[in-house]
């Protein structure tokens, strides 16, 4: 591993930033993942046609959801550094399955478990580390 | 269990490729909002979304057949091509951290892509 060249971008050399921006994803996976959650229903429910599209209301949340994630990320990187931040988004992984398996009944094996808690420790490592 | 296609491969990397660029144009964009919460309209933004949007296109396509242990990872590569060009384009220091933490990721994703 060089030794990085550190030229700063923005201020976020205080570690507060940095946990308001990550905090700020960490609420944009949680929508994502509920968007998702709700465009399955919808998938799962959706009847032909186009009107069968719009008029399919967890479709349409779902949609709107993944809007208002969009919209917080763009919040978090806009004084966050976008190579800390973007991995996060991985957490979405995590709530997807927690959240399937409470609405779903999903199984949640232990590899997948394993799989969860080591996404949970990353991100935090992540979180541990902004710029120098 | 069967194997999975290279095509399949190939789509899910493509896939990662472009939703990288994806996050370079949400950052460019975001820089806007400087300005007030109204520039998120804004040029920049847009492509990203756009992007995104089509990378989900390739990444549908691609786990239609396949394993999701091997297809899921490759995904998460995208956080690779991004923190390359974060360095690149924003001059964002690679840390220790950082290698680490997306490190553990890359092999949770892998973890629950094995148990999917």
């Amino acid at each position: 591993m060089s030794t990085p060249v550190t030229i700063p971008t923005d201020k976020l050399d205080n570690p507060a930033a940095r946990w308001k921006s990550i905090a700020l994803v960490f609420c944009c996976t949680i929508l994502g993942a509920a968007a998702q959650i709700l465009m399955k229903t919808g998938a799962n429910h959706l009847k032909p046609g186009l009107m069968g599209v719009i008029t399919n209301l967890p479709l349409f949340c779902g949609y709107a959801l993944y809007g208002m994630s969009t919209v917080l990320l763009v919040l978090a990187l806009k004084d966050g550094e976008l190579s800390l931040l973007y991995p996060v988004i991985a957490l979405t992984y995590v709530w997807v399955t927690g959240l399937s398996f409470l609405i779903f009944h999903d199984t949640v094996n232990p590899i997948k478990l394993v799989g969860i808690v080591t996404i949970v420790i990353g991100v935090a490592v992540l979180g541990t580390g902004g710029k120098s | 269990m069967t194997s999975t296609p290279v095509s399949s491969m190939l789509l899910v990397l493509v896939a990662s490729f472009i939703g990288s660029f994806g996050a370079v144009f949400l950052k460019l964009g975001s820089a806007k909002l400087h300005g007030g919460f109204w520039k998120i309209f804004n040029l920049q933004l847009a492509i990203g979304v756009s992007l995104f949007m089509g990378s989900s296109f390739f990444f549908v396509m691609g786990i239609r057949h396949g394993q999701l242990s091997v297809l899921y990872p490759m995904v998460s590569l995208g956080y690779v091509w991004t923190l390359v060009w974060a360095r690149l384009m924003f001059k964002e220091a690679f840390t220790r951290q950082k290698f680490v933490g997306l490190a553990l990721i890359l092999l949770g994703v892998t973890f629950v892509g094995m148990g999917s």
